[in-house]
């Protein structure tokens, strides 16, 4: 991870596990449940060390804030952030069907 | 000190039990969670509403809360006598302090002022906004001027909220939606602390002629009916200054012609595509001449653009 250093949080981008816990404020313990529950995927669930995509820094922020701000157990903080990740890209299709319809719908 | 009516933010009655101060945090933070709500200014109104349920959740804030009394939101008010004591001994003043901070830290003792005199590093805080830019802007890269109410600490530790510019540059490779992190661009640290970081959430505004999906551009390209049967040459724009594309003859409305790497820039190398999407315009008002050819060729064509609706109608 590079300091001082604007970053784009893309998938290609590798973030460790100990960073994600520093930058998103979530446990270890909370984090690999995430990854438990199947929230979060490891670029390689089989690496000694894992790491993870940058993008998943978004996630995992959100997934701190909710338990925070509703007071939800991993169980409901689990569901929520798999909902909200559906609906992005739900939204992500929607933006991309629009560019392509003529005229943009 | 400016006061804030808390019982109005959270929509209940003054005499509200604890269980009806919590349901009305709960259905307001469905509403106006900034993770989960498309209102707009839903961050904000998150932040005065959590800073609402801080104080009435707790019985002693909210007992002291009461003290206050009723006064209009916004109106300057002096706290009642015996608060400076609580506070740090009457040496400091109450004016331009932030009533939801003061809160934040009474009674428990965790307020920054008792934290920032130990050696317990406290991380700034994360700020987190979007900033609206154009294709052109995330073309090219841009620097966004952007301001935010952020909490300040004096040398007491208490939290004054001030409005805050802050410049930050966004280096090409932008998307709708993408999110881009600024570290230590946040609130600072104190007691060895790491700086927080800033988050930009990047909104693109709609263009005139381009759509965006990811990295890739949608263009609409109108052709003469001509144009389309012949093929032609047509000039296109795109966000890099013009390009000459061919148009197969036979090309039909609705086909996408990709023109290779005249979309956005990619932040890890490369560019996304520039699509035009096919669409075939005609005169609104056909002149004589070309009415005569247009039934001339009506004439002579054998196309029927409707061969397999009969198709289906004999199966």
């Amino acid at each position: 991870m590079k300091t001082g250093q604007a970053m784009w949080l893309h998938e290609r981008l590798e973030l460790a596990l100990e960073e994600l816990c520093e930058l998103s404020g979530l446990s270890e313990t909370e984090l690999r449940e995430l990854v438990d529950y199947g929230v979060l995927a490891p670029v390689d669930p089989d690496a000694q060390h894992w790491a993870f995509g940058a993008d998943r820094l978004v996630v995992a922020r959100s997934a701190r804030r909710l338990r925070q701000d509703f007071d939800l157990d991993p169980h409901a903080v689990a569901l929520v952030v798999a909902l909200l990740e559906r609906l992005r890209d739900l939204e992500e299709e929607l933006r991309d069907l629009r560019a392509r319809l003529p005229g943009g719908g | 000190m400016k006061y804030k009516d808390y019982y109005a933010v959270m929509g209940v009655d003054r005499k509200a039990s604890a269980e009806e101060i919590k349901n009305a945090y709960r259905k307001l933070a469905r509403k106006y969670h900034p993770d989960v709500s498309k209102e707009k200014d839903a961050e904000e109104k998150f932040k005065e509403l959590g800073e609402a349920y801080e104080t009435l959740r707790d019985p002693e804030k909210r007992a002291a809360y009461d003290q206050l009394g009723s006064h209009r939101p916004g109106q300057e008010f002096k706290p009642p006598p015996g608060w400076e004591q609580q506070f740090g001994g009457g040496s400091f003043s109450f004016e331009d302090i932030d009533l939801g901070d003061l809160f934040a830290g009474m009674m428990g003792g965790t307020h920054r002022a008792g934290r920032r005199g130990g050696k317990v590093p406290i991380p700034g805080e994360d700020y987190e906004v979007t900033a609206h830019i154009t294709l052109e802007e995330a073309y090219r890269g841009t620097e966004v001027n952007l301001e935010l109410t952020v909490p300040e600490y004096d040398a007491s530790g208490f939290a004054h909220r001030v409005r805050r510019a802050f410049k930050a540059r966004i280096p090409k490779g932008a998307t709708d939606g993408q999110r881009l992190r600024l570290p230590g661009k946040g609130g600072k640290g104190s007691n060895g602390g790491r700086d927080g970081d800033l988050y930009l959430n990047i909104a693109l505004h709609p263009h005139r002629l381009f759509r965006a999906s990811g990295h890739d551009l949608f263009l609409d390209l109108p052709l003469a009916p001509w144009e389309a049967v012949l093929g032609a040459s047509v000039q296109v724009p795109t966000l890099g200054g013009p390009v000459q594309l061919k148009v197969p003859p036979g090309t039909s409305a609705g086909r996408q012609l990709r023109i290779a790497g005249r979309g956005l820039p990619k932040p890890q190398g490369g560019e996304g595509d520039l699509f035009a999407i096919v669409q075939i315009a005609v005169p609104t008002a056909a002149g004589e001449r070309e009415r005569a050819l247009f039934k001339e060729l009506a004439q002579a064509s054998s196309f029927n653009p409707r061969g397999h609706f009969a198709e289906e109608a004999a199966k």
